[in-house]
């Protein structure tokens, strides 16, 4: 079975998980809760086969490259590094109702790639201008960020509706406490905030090299920046002037729309990237 | 100094105003949304391109706004510099405090903050209180940089502390901003970016500007010896790779192939591959034979353009006037052509269009002769990115300190911990509690690890070490 195929059914995997989380919390029953975990854990392990082996096959097609330069090998990625992190805050935090919010995510991006008519899964050859090694860090630093930022966003819906808990019974109850869900968010944001810092500046550094620019203010760039000025406002407004819960988790919402339009939406706009462009 | 926000004196005003976290937000949303603009609105095209896209009055609004070109516009600049004004004003507010903090030499602690504390974790040792000392204080000094003990009436109080520099963090991530718009100025002002096209075999020692358009002269001379392109089997380009060499006064001094991502580097200037394209032909060979096949007529000659071939036997003559990237025929576009005129023995001349596509093209013409291009010399110039910058060094110092400072502002935090020993009757009670300056949940789980190693200190079958 060659990567695509593994990614296929790692994608329905994904979405038993989801659904078991999202079970597990609606019903109030643990036990599908811990089947979920194990399900993802099974997906996991099938997305970084399939990551991997793409990798493999690329050399034993004779092209030879990380698996990092398309939309598809985007998107592979990207849910890999939601659902890792997510299965790493599941372990230290005990409790799996964030689950229902974080690894439905985690499936969209996957099904998107595997399953979106307009997204070709082939092993392409680079283009000149992406023979480089910073290609690696620049892309798997910019996708951590992303991923920490869409689970901070998962997490931040969570405070919003755990915030309207009013009865005892409420499955919202079962959420974590709201203090919880508020710094874990922050603490998201903050890994969040230095992956996309470094990964803006390994692109810098990438483009100097390149073209002998660090900035050309290119629409990708750009809107990475109102990214990293978004999070900042956050940053900023949390620290320094003790902005908590609903405030921060909007922001934090506001943050996540910069990110989607920074991944997908500048393939609107004309520019140089073409990791989010379909084909 | 006295800080008043109703102050009369507008020197503190000013400095009021910009030592204020609310403008920051302000300044960070507003670039936030300001940068968009720039994003949807294509920058630095021709005028025409935005009359035709955006009308006539939009157009003058938009220009009037400087919005294409308006990451260099007055007002985004004046917001850069604003928001750069408020780093500092608000570091240098904060930093005497800050520092304050950090340079104690003996830091004090308060007991009773600890004692209050919600999360501290209390258990019971049937050990005595000296003995436990003497296992936990090795054990807290290792953890913790810095650790004291001090003797109560009622036991003892163990400090332990660590990363009390690390509120600097913030200040550290400040400086690198200034290290970034620094580094961007020097690079404004001393660097320069241009372009240059050089066909294969020649040599030039002047590019042309990006932003201005104007020619800069260069102190060497770069030749162009070859250019390549390569293709994947898909057709994809594989690679672009120019060789260049760099002449001083007509000596070569350095010689390097460049490919995209591998640039040359002389005297701090940057040479890059930009682009290419291909080049009119000078020297072609020219195949002509007679539309009546058996005749097996056929002449093939070596020529130039504009200069004519003769047919044998008089028949009439042939010159390439011209070669063109993009020919057109009945209004389409049929790619890289020569042009030339044929002028028969008897009759009016005739234009040939020899598309370098389609070789049996000017059979189309129904002459008596059917003229072709059986060979021609391809040539290829190769377009170079030219930059210097010297502000990068700077730039990139901006980088490292950045990537340090936000790591140490986020991750590495200021813990305390502070364990009370109590005689209780022959065994003793143990509190541990630990506060951080951030990520709170984390320091009070590291707080529920320690205690529980110290419990298993605290077993009088454990070794007391």
């Amino acid at each position: 079975m060659n990567s695509s195929g593994i990614l296929s059914i790692t994608t329905f995997v994904y979405a038993t998980a989801a659904f078991l989380y999202i079970f597990s919390l609606v019903f109030k029953k643990d036990f599908p809760g811990k089947v979920a975990t194990w399900v993802a854990s099974v997906g996991l392990a099938g997305n970084i086969s399939g990551f991997i082996l793409r990798w493999i096959e690329s050399y034993q097609m004779g092209i030879g490259r990380a698996p990092l330069s398309n939309l598809y090998e985007s998107l592979v990625f990207f849910a890999l590094t939601i659902a890792l992190i997510y299965l790493v805050i599941e372990q230290k935090y005990r409790n799996r109702t964030m689950g229902a919010f974080a690894f439905p995510l985690a499936f969209l991006a996957l099904a998107y790639a595997s399953l979106s008519p307009n997204i070709s899964d082939r092993i392409q050859p680079l283009v000149p201008a992406l023979k480089s090694n910073w290609l690696i860090i620049h892309v798997v630093t910019c996708f951590i960020g992303y991923a920490a930022f869409t689970i901070a966003f998962g997490l931040s819906i969570m405070f919003i509706l755990r915030q309207r808990a009013k009865t005892e019974g409420s499955i919202l109850k079962r959420f974590p406490a709201p203090r919880v869900l508020d710094e874990l968010t922050y603490q998201l944001i903050v890994l969040g905030f230095l992956f996309l810092s470094i990964g803006i500046i390994s692109g810098a550094v990438w483009a100097n090299s390149a073209w002998g620019r660090y900035w050309g203010w290119d629409p990708k760039e750009t809107w990475s920046l109102i990214t990293w000025f978004v999070y900042s406002t956050l940053i900023h407004a949390r620290m320094m002037r003790g902005w908590h819960g609903k405030r921060i988790a909007w922001l934090s919402i506001v943050g996540f729309m910069a990110v989607m339009f920074t991944y997908f939406g500048v393939n609107l706009l004309p520019g140089l990237h073409s990791y989010g462009a379909t084909g | 100094m006295v800080k008043n926000e109703t102050s009369p004196d507008p020197k503190n005003r000013i400095w009021m105003f910009f030592a204020s976290v609310k403008l920051t937000v302000v300044l960070l949303l507003t670039l936030a949304v300001t940068s968009i603009i720039g994003t949807v609105i294509p920058q630095n095209e021709s005028p025409a391109a935005y009359v035709n896209a955006y009308g006539e009055n939009l157009y003058r609004i938009f220009s009037v706004l400087n919005f294409f070109d308006m990451y260099r516009s007055w007002w985004f600049q004046l917001l850069i510099i604003f928001l750069t004004i408020n780093v500092v004003v608000c570091s240098l507010e904060r930093l005497p405090k800050t520092w304050k903090i950090v340079s104690v030499k003996v830091p004090p602690f308060n007991a009773d903050r600890f004692r209050d504390d919600n999360s501290k974790v209390d258990f019971q040792s049937q050990r005595s209180v000296q003995t436990l000392r003497q296992a936990f204080e090795p054990f807290i000094c290792k953890k913790f940089s810095y650790c004291r003990v001090e003797e109560t009436d009622k036991g003892v109080l163990l400090f332990g502390e660590k990363g009390r520099w690390t509120r600097l963090g913030a200040y550290i991530v400040h400086m690198s901003i200034i290290f970034l718009l620094v580094g961007a100025l020097i690079g404004s002002i001393y660097g320069f970016e241009g372009f240059v096209n050089i066909p294969e075999g020649q040599t030039v020692n002047q590019i042309r500007l990006r932003n201005s358009n104007e020619i800069y002269p260069l102190d060497f001379d770069i030749r162009c010896d070859r250019f390549s392109v390569s293709f994947y089997e898909t057709g994809t380009p594989k690679e672009y790779r120019s060789a260049l060499t760099i002449l001083e006064e007509g000596k070569p001094v350095l010689q390097k192939d460049i490919i995209v991502n591998d640039p040359l580097s002389y005297k701090g200037i940057n040479i890059f591959q930009s682009s290419y394209g291909s080049l009119p032909s000078e020297s072609l060979t020219l195949s002509i034979s007679s539309r009546e096949a058996q005749s097996g007529f056929n002449f093939v000659k070596e020529t130039k353009i504009g200069e004519p071939v003769e047919l044998p036997g008089g028949n009439g003559s042939v010159v390439i006037q011209d070669y063109t990237n993009s020919a057109q025929f009945g209004g389409r576009s049929i790619g890289e052509a020569f042009i030339g005129v044929f002028t028969p023995k008897e009759g009016e001349p005739v234009q040939v269009i020899l598309p370098l596509r389609f070789p049996n093209f000017d059979r189309m013409r129904q002459g008596e002769f059917i003229i072709a291009i059986q060979d021609y010399e391809k040539k290829f110039y190769t377009g170079l990115q030219v930059a210097y910058d010297p502000g990068v060094p700077v730039v990139y110092l901006g980088f490292i300190v950045m990537i340090l400072g936000c790591f140490i502002t986020f991750f590495i935090s200021h813990q305390r911990i502070c364990i009370e020993v109590i005689r209780a009757g022959n065994s003793s009670r143990v509190m541990v509690a630990g506060t951080a300056n951030k990520n709170k949940l984390g320091m009070q789980q590291k707080i529920k690890r320690i205690s529980e190693k110290l419990q298993g200190m605290s077993q009088v079958n454990s070794p007391t070490t």
